[in-house]
């Protein structure tokens, strides 16, 4: 993000992606056919790519696309062509009256609620000094300032992720292997 | 520009709300709950710009967890469908008793 004030461009291209992004969600949440509520879910992905990267993270913009719009999403989509959802009945699946107006009521809860923490103050002794992140990347490039921390502070959950991920694909094998599935 | 990633992140977890409650078909329910992950991430990110780089590196691990549930989880719902042969969650109801 450039010091100072914003140009014009850059709160345009913000907004716009935010917009998009709302949108794809929107129409992610209504479409009825699996595959193309996933289509319309890595747009939205993409959308919050581009505001990572508007927001001074470009590693985790590219993280996203890779991990999320590339690799989560493509399990998703397998997963849906695996199983061969296509009939009528399953399609079929939004509930009824009583569930959407819950499900609206504890939105606008929710909405309310968050729009009230949004507008509370915020430490400013911890706050950096403006323009501190994007100085960081131009003086150590977008990886060096996450890699530090990640290696050193954080070394602990690092490793313990790591095991996490072993254990899901260990848990994911089992889970999904033929014939012991049969048993329970 | 806290105040807008704020607020589409707001508006992002909500749909995201909306959709796990109101859809019956597990996998986009899952999607929903991918969706609301992506939320909390924007608002790690805004603030990460503004509190030092400790947000991203929370945004990190959010994904590498969000990786390893979405693979226990469709195995889940693979394991499912084999047995009921629908991915409808008004279906699959052993536990409601």
């Amino acid at each position: 993000m450039p010091h100072g004030s914003l140009p014009l461009l850059y709160i345009f291209l913000f907004y716009l992606f935010g917009l998009i992004a709302i949108l794809s969600a929107l129409l992610f949440v209504t479409r009825r056919s699996p595959v193309a509520a996933a289509l319309w879910l890595v747009n939205t992905m993409f959308c919050l790519a581009a505001l990572y990267v508007m927001l001074d993270a470009q590693f985790i913009g590219a993280i996203q696309v890779l991990v999320y719009a590339g690799a989560i999403m493509v399990v998703f989509l397998f997963v849906i062509m695996l199983l061969n959802l296509g009939h009528p009945r399953e399609l079929a699946d939004a509930r009824g009256l009583g569930w959407k107006v819950v499900a609206g009521a504890v939105g606008l809860g929710l909405l309310a609620q968050v729009f009230a923490v949004t507008r509370t103050h915020v430490a400013t002794q911890i706050r950096l000094p403006a323009g501190y992140t994007a100085d960081q990347i131009a003086l150590r490039g977008a990886i060096a300032p996450i890699a530090g921390p990640l290696f050193h502070q954080y070394l602990l959950a690092f490793e313990l992720t790591s095991m996490l991920l072993l254990a899901a694909i260990v848990g994911a094998v089992v889970l999904a292997k033929r014939g012991d599935a049969r048993v329970g | 520009m806290l105040a807008e990633s704020l607020f589409f992140s707001a508006v992002l977890f909500t749909i995201g709300v909306v959709g796990v409650l109101t859809r019956r078909n597990a996998i986009i329910v899952f999607m929903c709950v991918e969706l609301m992950l992506n939320a909390v991430n924007l608002t790690f990110i805004a603030f990460a710009q503004i509190y030092g780089v400790a947000g991203q590196i929370f945004v990190f691990f959010v994904m590498t967890v969000a990786a390893a549930e979405a693979a226990v989880g469709l195995a889940i719902i693979i394991a499912l469908f084999r047995h009921r042969h629908t991915v409808n969650l008004q279906d699959i109801n052993v536990l409601k008793g």
